[in-house]
């Protein structure tokens, strides 16, 4: 059984403003009957400002709750404003929805986008309709995934799947996933979207030479140089923004031996940081059975 | 039973009777003593392990040895099926179906991935399976062939008997995962060629955390737990005394009341259905309506989704169950109902009613009254309606 707020569980039991509008001047809508919800939000727009809102979904408990949620949001608001409504907004709203529902919110947020841009004659589905599809199943483009990442600061692919239902049918791209997440979360990414698909992240690019070049083992040397690579690139740039730094003591075998320096020494989750973060990376950009240690001074 | 409760979801679980709990209760409290010890006290416990397993053998129709009491159903199905295919390791082959329980599914798909090579029969759009297919699957080098009596989603009952039939003739193993037929069907091992049935205690009226595996004699066996020699070594630990006599005494009331499944039970479920079907425009019933349990409906309103039916009956104490992709943790809809190809506008809008011989008329009334309010009241929010 999910566990909902009671906020939540009254907007989905007494959903305001539920209906077609129809003298809407803006109607978005996002997700898909296949997929198992669907959004349609209409909006009704005088002066710049969101005059009223409805909506109609179809889909569970936490769908109906979004969207219902979403008209309240929206209401009053400039469309500027509008724009910079969030998916964690429409879930504070709701105070908090299980991260397994979190694809309830993204679903608000992106009818959302699609109604204004409508409204504006913009082309229409800024995400989705276009870009490389990551996750075939639900049809979940890379775009979609990164900004879900960055919005939320997501770091496994587990939360990805929550929040985008990427990855959550036949399972073939979570590997694929963890790549994107491992590109934005080192900041290559770069603005993946606004570039288009020509300059495709470094990241992603070693996850695909390493999937086409297959499973073979890596040699000692292959991944003493891969692992001081992904520490450079990835790990040490993510460690300083909070003022850390780590450093290689030792690879052997798969074991590697690090020392956390600058702030993280005295950080009460440094235990956190090396198994969670520090393994957990060298294991998705390296190897799997990458075991990671704090050497002892 | 709970009173505020109208539990529609024994395919679920079932609540335990109190014949059974009176059963059980004295190994809860005085009678403690390890079946393995010897001295008189815990002969007490010897003595009521070995009863309840001649009375879940006479449910079966076969012999108290060949029933070793597990954990759960699901212990059952991969100890039956890792036996199987230990004792045969020149074999590679299994054959099973696509609506299996993940107790069966998940394991068939792990073996994949071990080296087994894994034919997954496919079903039509009522959900039966093709005697034909499966006799072209079966090859010299199949291990063993797992398929379930009933279906725990719609309730389809599944033709043992000509399965059986069909390894029987090559020689090949035949396992049955019986966890939602025994209790609600008559089952018969004296006559029917299966080598391995799985059941479990919970879906009976028997507690959790107790199940059953009848191994025909003579069946090729490897152990899955090994240690102790409980279980003449074939499923080594410590007897759950209380749980096993728990599930000996709900098999011996399950066999006393299987006639009321049949009848009292099939038709409360049967005015379910018509009533439902009547009441409500564009939904429909899943699965094989000549051939499924007494107890069971699956039920898909169209435009409409699943997990938000039911929380909306539980407003109203109204337990059941439903195969959308918002219920199951995972994203996509029941296996199940993807298998028979039910569409996606149904698939999402299923809702499962399961009864037991404690549901009562009226609770079905309620329930059919409910529900039509809650389909209108969720059809008037869907974008889909026309």
């Amino acid at each position: 059984m999910w566990e909902y707020t009671e906020k939540m569980r009254d907007y989905f039991l007494n959903p305001r403003n539920v209906g077609e509008m129809k003298d809407a001047d803006a109607v978005g809508e996002a997700g898909s009957l296949a997929c198992g919800d669907a959004l349609k939000l209409y909006l009704k727009v005088k002066d710049g400002v969101i005059a009223d809102a409805s909506f109609l979904t179809f889909g569970c408990a936490s769908a109906i709750a979004s969207g219902s949620a979403l008209t309240e949001i929206v209401k009053g608001k400039t469309l500027d404003e509008a724009m910079t409504v969030s998916n964690s907004d429409i879930a504070r709203y709701l105070d908090g929805l299980p991260k397994e529902k979190m694809h309830c919110s993204v679903m608000g947020r992106e009818a959302l986008e699609a109604a204004v841009r409508a409204y504006r004659g913009e082309p229409a589905l800024p995400a989705g309709s276009e870009g490389r599809i990551v996750c075939k199943c639900f049809g979940v483009t890379e775009e979609q995934v990164v900004r879900a990442v960055r919005e939320n600061n997501l770091t496994t692919a587990e939360d990805v799947t929550n929040f985008t239902k990427a990855g959550g049918g036949c399972g073939e791209c979570l590997r694929e996933i963890e790549a994107v997440i491992a590109d934005v979360v080192s900041g290559k990414s770069g603005d993946a979207a606004e570039k288009g698909t020509a300059g495709a992240p470094a990241g992603l690019a070693d996850w695909r030479k390493r999937k086409s070049a297959g499973a073979a083992p890596l040699s000692n040397v292959q991944r003493m140089q891969r692992v001081m690579t992904v520490l450079d690139e990835i790990i040490r740039p993510r460690l300083r923004q909070d003022g850390g730094d780590i450093e290689l003591v030792d690879i052997d075998g798969r074991t590697v031996s690090v020392a956390l320096r600058g702030t993280c020494t005295s950080c009460p989750s440094s235990r956190l940081t090396i198994e969670g973060f520090v393994q957990q990376t060298l294991q998705e950009q390296v190897e799997a059975g990458i075991v990671v240690r704090e050497a002892v001074s | 039973m709970n009173n505020r409760i109208i539990y529609f979801d024994n395919n679920a679980t079932t609540g335990t009777a109190p014949e059974v709990l009176e059963a059980m209760l004295p190994f809860l409290k005085d009678q403690y003593g390890n079946p393995s010890s010897m001295y008189a006290f815990a002969g007490v416990s010897q003595k009521a392990v070995n009863k309840a397993r001649t009375q879940t053998a006479a449910l079966l129709g076969a012999r108290a040895e060949e029933i070793t009491f597990t954990s759960c159903g699901t212990e059952s199905d991969a100890t039956a099926i890792m036996a199987a295919l230990r004792a045969q390791p020149d074999k590679k082959h299994v054959v099973t179906s696509r609506v299996e329980h993940p107790a069966v599914l998940t394991l068939g798909q792990h073996l994949e991935k071990e080296g087994w090579s894994v034919t997954w029969l496919g079903v039509d759009d009522k959900g039966r399976l093709s005697l034909d297919e499966l006799a072209g699957a079966l090859s010299k080098d199949t291990a063993l062939v797992s398929v379930m009596f009933a279906n725990n989603e719609t309730g389809n009952i599944y033709p043992v008997a000509e399965i059986g039939a069909l390894c029987r003739d090559r020689g090949i193993p035949f396992h049955v995962d019986a966890v939602q037929a025994v209790g609600k069907i008559p089952i018969d091992l004296s006559s029917l060629p299966v080598d391995y049935l799985a059941l479990s205690g919970h879906k009976l009226h028997a507690p959790k955390g107790v199940g059953a595996l009848y191994v025909r004699r003579g069946a090729p066996f490897r152990p899955f737990l090994r240690g102790g020699h409980q279980e003449r070594g074939r499923r080594a630990g410590t007897e759950a005394v209380p749980n096993i006599v728990a599930l000996g005494a709900a098999c011996e009331l399950a066999a006393a009341r299987i006639g009321e499944e049949n009848t009292r039970v099939r038709a409360l479920r049967d005015t379910l259905q018509q009533r439902l079907t009547t009441d409500i425009p564009d939904c429909i019933v899943n699965g094989d309506p000549d051939n499924r349990l007494p107890n069971t409906l699956n039920i898909s309103f169209k435009y409409v989704e699943g997990e938000a039916i039911l929380l909306h009956l539980d407003r109203y104490g109204i337990c059941a169950g439903s195969g959308s992709a918002c219920t199951s943790g995972s994203l996509e809809p029941s296996h199940v109902l993807r298998a028979m190809g039910v569409p996606f506008t149904y698939a999402h809008g299923s809702l499962r009613l399961s009864l037991s011989r404690y549901n009562t008329r009226e609770e079905v009334d309620y329930a059919t009254e409910k529900l039509s309010q809650i389909i209108d009241r969720l059809r008037e929010i869907s974008p889909f309606k026309e």
